[in-house]
């Protein structure tokens, strides 16, 4: 999937994580901020990489503001940040969007 | 050298005396000399003590570079005494100076900055939070932190490892010769229990009060035989802050939840027959506690003889029902208490060394049955962690959990199997605050576990049909919501140090790294 537009989404409330993503020209940037980033930072990273590989996104800036998110509610905003951003709003499929989770 | 906890505490720390951890009853017996201060004789009669400012009472102390400055933290968040001292100290380009205070809290965020500039080089507390706690966390102090409990405290005074040069003592009310007393002004806070050990050990005590009182201030909390000076500035604390108006109750189901499982386990113990003792903490579930420990109380039609710890209104009301008998009070968390104590028939003040004080010749908690407490983190070996936060970062207080857990016969640990994404349950504590061998059960959202060193708890609860389970399953369960967190990167330089309530060293802290991903 390609980045067309910067898009966002998330929010800064407890227990949730936004998500910004811009187009970017070459590769992938990444930017984490977290209030548990000693603990979780690694996780955290792997989960929106993964989240993105699943998606095809190969190209864009990714910035992660983290409140202490679980690892489903990442995968979830990256993935609604993801569909914004490639101006997808309808026939989103829901539920079995092709993320890469090696738990599932 | 590693201790009974299995924290590894540096050698060089292991001077002049200091031992590591061995076990809550390692120094039980020993002999000691308790020090003297060296005080100045008021022989010939004094009509006042008062002095204009501060900075006269600075002066006349001869306070100078090196000096231990010591301050009670019964104003808790409104506190302003600290920082009116501090200020007056840095105007007068007073340098290297230890604070010794019994908690420090985020009305000192400006300490903080005393700290990287070399005013304040040593610090002495139970609390550490907000700026100061950053502060100290990265290395800033010169000196490591000295973090102790409620006795800890009175503890290392009264063994002479603490040495308070000048003792700043605020008082809601005091008369001119020093006579003190916690309520009757304009920022009541209830009783002066922590400053009580300050005002016998320090070579100089300073009163500092809003609220000048004719003489005799009776019956003081701080004598004006151990008074130097009395200064009366415009406020000593916020009263909003200092006591809340009224301490809310829960609403919270998970909390409440919680608080009624606390209180079956209460009641399926032994020890939960007429007469029995009681403390819990401030703060969500364990206040809740009282609640429903009250039905429970009437449903059996027994009394309590006495309660302790921080005092807030169900405690109250519970003494003016009859429910409990006495009511011994070294703290007070709402203005229900503040009007209480010393007023209502068997509500009295105690000194934190009647609290807590372990090498004294036997403190209240010794005698308390039950303790309700809550926690940051707590282990699989049941220690308990309530000073830093899980991030490595100094943020909270050891307070009275050390001394309560130690001397309960069933301590009750309360928490949520996970705050946010942190695991609260986990598989070892960033810091021991409460060694696990003082905690009996742990209650959270999601199970009760108990202390395999209990089996006769383990014993009462299943007769009582309360289903217990492992604390390893609980670790497991939280690991499984919200991941196994990984371990938190460190320097070697130790920044703080935790010390037993005996005095022998509990833990250290470390300068955290953060992590660069």
């Amino acid at each position: 999937m390609k980045i067309e537009v910067a898009a966002m989404a998330g929010t800064l409330e407890s227990s949730d994580v936004q998500i910004t993503i811009e187009p970017a020209e070459q590769g992938l940037s990444l930017s984490i901020s977290s209030s548990v980033l000693g603990q979780y930072g690694r996780q955290i990273k792997r989960v929106v990489l993964d989240t993105l590989e699943g998606l095809g996104v190969r190209h864009g800036r990714v910035t992660v503001v983290d409140k202490g998110a679980l690892d489903c509610t990442i995968r979830a905003r990256v993935t609604c940040a993801v569909y914004r951003s490639a101006g997808i709003t309808h026939s989103i499929p829901w539920g079995e969007v092709p993320v890469n989770d090696p738990s599932r | 050298m590693m201790n009974s906890v299995g924290r590894d505490i540096p050698d060089a720390l292991l001077t002049d005396g200091k031992e590591v951890f061995r076990g809550s009853h390692h120094r039980d017996g020993l002999i000691y000399t308790k020090p003297g201060p060296t005080v100045r004789a008021g022989v010939k009669p004094l009509h006042s003590k008062l002095l204009p400012n501060l900075r006269e009472a600075i002066v006349q102390c001869g306070i100078k570079d090196g000096m231990t400055l010591s301050f009670h933290h019964h104003f808790r968040d409104g506190d302003y005494v600290v920082n009116l001292v501090m200020a007056e100290i840095a105007a007068m380009g007073i340098r290297d100076i230890t604070i010794a205070a019994s908690s420090l809290g985020s009305a000192h965020d400006p300490v903080a900055h005393m700290i990287e500039t070399g005013i304040v080089t040593g610090l002495q507390t139970s609390g550490i939070r907000g700026k100061i706690g950053e502060a100290v966390s990265h290395g800033k102090l010169k000196t490591p932190c000295i973090l102790r409990s409620h006795g800890g405290r009175v503890r290392a005074i009264e063994q002479g490892e603490l040495h308070i040069d000048v003792a700043f003592i605020g008082a809601p009310t005091s008369d001119e010769y020093g006579n003190s007393r916690g309520t009757g002004g304009k920022s009541d806070c209830g009783v002066l229990s922590y400053a009580m050990a300050d005002a016998r050990y320090a070579d100089k005590v300073v009163v500092v009060t809003d609220c000048l009182v004719d003489f005799p201030n009776f019956p003081p909390s701080i004598e004006a035989v151990d008074v130097d000076y009395v200064v009366v500035v415009d406020a000593i604390g916020d009263p909003q802050k200092i006591a809340s108006q009224a301490t809310r109750l829960s609403k919270d189901p998970r909390e409440l939840k919680m608080a009624e499982d606390c209180v079956r386990v209460v009641a399926a113990t032994p020890y939960f027959k007429d007469g029995f003792s009681f403390q819990t903490g401030a703060g969500g579930p364990s206040l809740a506690t009282n609640r429903f420990i009250e039905a429970e109380m009437e449903r059996r039609g027994i009394t309590m003889q006495w309660a302790i710890g921080g005092i807030s209104q169900s405690t109250v009301d519970m003494l003016h029902k009859g429910l409990i008998k006495y009511i011994v009070d070294a703290q007070d968390f709402d203005m229900a208490a503040v009007r209480s104590v010393n007023n209502s028939p068997g509500h009295f003040e105690i000194s934190t060394s009647q609290y807590a004080n372990p090498m004294n010749k036997g403190a209240f908690v010794n005698k308390l049955d039950f303790v309700v407490l809550a926690a940051l983190e707590i282990d699989v070996d049941f220690n308990v962690n309530v000073v830093t936060g899980s991030d490595g970062v100094l943020r909270g207080a050891p307070g009275g959990h050390p001394d309560a857990a130690a001397g309960a016969k069933c301590c009750i640990i309360v928490t949520p199997l996970v705050r946010g994404r942190m695991p609260t349950v986990c598989e070892r504590v960033v810091t021991v605050t409460t060694p696990g061998e003082n905690v009996d059960v742990l209650v959270t959202d999601y199970g009760i576990a108990v202390n395999p060193a209990r089996p006769d708890l383990i014993e009462a609860l299943a007769k009582a049909g309360i289903k217990t389970t492992t604390i390893e399953a609980l670790k497991d369960k939280a690991y499984a919501m919200v991941g196994v967190p990984d371990p938190l990167d460190f320097y070697d330089r130790v920044v703080a140090v935790v010390e037993a309530r005996d005095g022998t060293l509990l833990d250290v802290v470390r300068q955290i790294r953060p992590l660069e991903l």
